[in-house]
């Protein structure tokens, strides 16, 4: 194993000059799709998915690394300037950014994000490169029973993270693991809750899933709240350079949450989000210097400090996939999506069968966030145009590419009115409360942990102590409790609330 | 007693529905199997029994809990609702015809004036003819140059019985 000549690998792959506009291409669709209010990474890549399908896999991929990187940035663009966090992860963004933007000090935040990001971005996927050869040579000692208490635990933590209520949550897991089983069962060959319906022999198509339940339900949403809510902030933004005093400020918040970013993002569940309350708690903790503007009114620290804990979190959150192929969050459960579509199996063997598309996707990682920097640091103020565009004319235009999208997948009118029902599944979800991103997950998982789950019993004669009896199982399930008792706990369920209270 | 929360009683009644669906339908229509030896209705039975105990206790708690804003449902916005999926659908059935009903297939460039039109309608305020037939210019142009020139996508441009296919 040897990094050097792996990453060699990787650049000969990602660098081709048709590559890099690959990724710069998704670079700069997924900022200037996920600079759009209220469009977070997952709806900017479920939309955008179907461009990538007339690629090559590495191109694909490395256009969606790109359009990842691009959508998070561009939700963290619109937490700053206009108080709209694009996605969970930068909710806490908002908090001192659009304070510093309300100051006329959005072009530091913005800049301050950019680097933090950068550089976090930088350390994630050395990390990554470094780590994911031992982990995917241990996750060959992973049986049946093992991968199930994973994919428990990575459940667990998509329910630890949703907010709202916590039962509400586990049902909505519960509900896209059902209905990920429609369709020809792979064991008995059987068709399972069709309903008679030819086109769902292969199941339902996780695209019509995704832009039904994010992309539809969250213009419905939008266009329900009154026109004042989308209000932007038009205010000037002046100077884009922090000031020397500003980075020295900055550096350390920038190390503390990439180092809490890295370890917090291979957490299934976990990831970006996690990361980056963390990170904004911590740097609270932390005395204030004499002069320092506190954490909540603008403070420079506050922005750095979580965007680069959830940078390095995202990029951290890849290892679970690459290496085990289990999805930690529902992004990377349509980057399964993705794989799948291009006929890759996520999983430890990606990384033998196909070394040049993982080496060249980590690479083309590293490529994606200096893109960002590139890209975004001279066109901030062209961002801050596109907010002005009234939003009359975006959501037909969002309409009309989400259509496209999932007509071209099978190309086939039937996927239309399979988003229509997503869509109106997703505006009831969001009517009662019901966060629509653990039922993704569950979808994803759904026939994965069926299969697992069958082994694994099938392997103990149908004892389900197995789960418990083999070590490294037990103690997958024991994080899994843990995971949950913290939730339950009066103190962290207080913090959890306040937490979420932006959303 | 009374409901506390009008969210969460819904929503536990929609759980506790579509999971006695799912667990019904494979107790009746598939084999069950036993642990050892899982046949297709086993985990969807398990799955389906577990929603409906999950729904079961969400309706519990919202009659018991008491919730600061009575969990308000709120009004339905009925007319983005219905214009953005109807939006959709008529796109739909534009672009690839439907066959079942008659219905040519008549591409993307009417189908995309047609789902501007109806979107457009979704925001009281929004609809004037004059923005309707910019915008859906302007998107027609950048679909064709974007997902027909640059991506090459297998879509029908024009009505079936223009172009003759």
């Amino acid at each position: 194993m040897d990094l050097l000549a792996n990453l060699a690998t990787g650049f000969a792959v990602a660098g081709t000059p048709i590559n890099l506009i690959y990724a710069f291409v998704g670079c700069l669709l997924g900022t200037l799709i996920g600079v759009l209010p209220g469009i977070g990474p997952v709806a900017t890549i479920a939309m955008l998915l179907p461009a990538t399908y007339a690629l090559p896999p590495e191109s694909a991929l490395i256009m969606l690394a790109g359009i990842y990187y691009g959508a998070q940035y561009g939700g963290s663009t619109t937490a700053i300037l206009v108080n709209l966090p694009g996605e969970s992860s930068s909710v806490v963004t908002t908090l001192d950014g659009y304070q510093m933007a309300r100051q006329g000090r959005a072009g530091p935040a913005l800049a301050a994000a950019g680097f933090g990001s950068f550089f976090a971005g930088c350390v994630g996927t050395l990390l990554l490169a470094g780590f994911a050869g031992p982990l995917s040579e241990m996750a060959f000692a992973f049986g049946p029973a093992e991968y199930c208490a994973l994919m428990v635990v990575g459940l667990i933590g998509a329910v630890v993270l949703a907010s709202g209520s916590l039962l509400k949550a586990i049902a909505m897991i519960i509900l896209g693991l059902l209905l990920g089983l429609v369709g020809t069962d792979v064991n008995s060959g059987m068709t399972r809750f069709n309903m008679d319906i030819p086109e769902l022999t292969d199941g339902i198509g996780f695209v019509a899933v995704a832009m039904g339940l994010f992309g539809y339900a969250e213009i419905i949403n939008n266009l329900a709240k009154n026109a004042t809510d989308r209000e932007v902030f038009t205010a000037k933004v002046q100077g884009l350079m922090p000031t020397p005093e500003d980075f020295r400020q900055m550096m350390p918040a920038v190390l503390r949450g990439t180092a809490l970013g890295s370890v917090l993002g291979v957490l299934p569940g976990g990831g970006a989000v996690l990361a980056s309350f963390a990170a904004y708690t911590l740097e609270k903790k932390i005395k204030l210097k004499a002069g320092e503007v506190p954490l909540g009114q603008g403070n420079i620290r506050g922005v750095a400090a979580p965007e680069s804990a959830n940078n390095a979190g995202a990029q951290t959150s890849f290892i679970p996939l690459l290496t085990l192929g289990i999805p930690p969050n529902a992004v990377m459960a349509l980057m399964v999506g993705a794989m799948t579509i291009h006929n890759i199996q996520p999983g430890p063997q990606v990384m033998t069968v196909n070394p040049e598309l993982f080496w060249g996707l980590i690479v083309s990682m590293w490529i994606g966030n200096l893109m960002l920097i590139i890209l975004n640091l001279p066109l901030i103020s062209l961002w801050i145009k596109l907010l002005t565009v009234p939003y009359h004319y975006m959501f037909p235009a969002i309409v009309l590419f989400c259509a496209i999208g999932v007509y071209t997948t099978n190309n086939a009118t039937f996927d239309i009115g399979l988003v229509a029902a997503f869509g109106l599944a997703g505006y009831i979800f969001t009517k009662l409360g019901c966060e629509p991103a653990p039922l993704l997950l569950g979808f994803i998982l759904g026939p994965m942990m069926e299969e697992y789950l069958k082994r694994a019993l099938k392997l103990a004669r149908g004892d389900w102590s197995v789960f418990v009896t083999r070590p490294l199982s037990a103690a997958l399930l024991a994080i899994g409790v843990l995971l949950l008792v913290m939730v339950l706990l009066p103190a962290i369920k207080s913090k959890r609330k306040e937490a979420f209270v932006e959303d | 007693m009374s409901i506390k929360s009008q969210k969460d009683f819904v929503s536990g009644l929609m759980f506790t529905a579509v999971g006695a669906g799912f667990a019904w339908n494979s107790a009746l229509s598939y084999d069950i199997g036993t642990a050892s030896q899982m046949g297709p209705g086993y985990f969807p039975l398990v799955l389906g029994l577990v929603l409906v105990l999950l729904g079961g206790f969400i309706m519990f708690f919202s009659l018991v809990v008491e919730t600061p804003d009575g969990g308000v449902i709120g009004d339905i916005a009925w007319r983005p609702l219905i214009c953005i999926l109807g939006a959709n659908l008529l796109f739909g059935a534009l672009l690839g015809g439907m066959p079942s009903i008659g219905l040519p297939s008549f591409g993307l460039v009417v189908a995309i004036f047609a789902l501007t039109g109806v979107a457009l309608m979704a925001d009281a305020t929004s609809f004037n003819l004059r923005r309707m037939l910019v915008l859906s210019s302007i998107l027609a142009g950048g679909s064709y140059l974007v997902f027909i020139s640059l991506l090459n996508l297998q879509l029908p441009v024009w009505p079936a019985f223009i172009s003759g296919f």
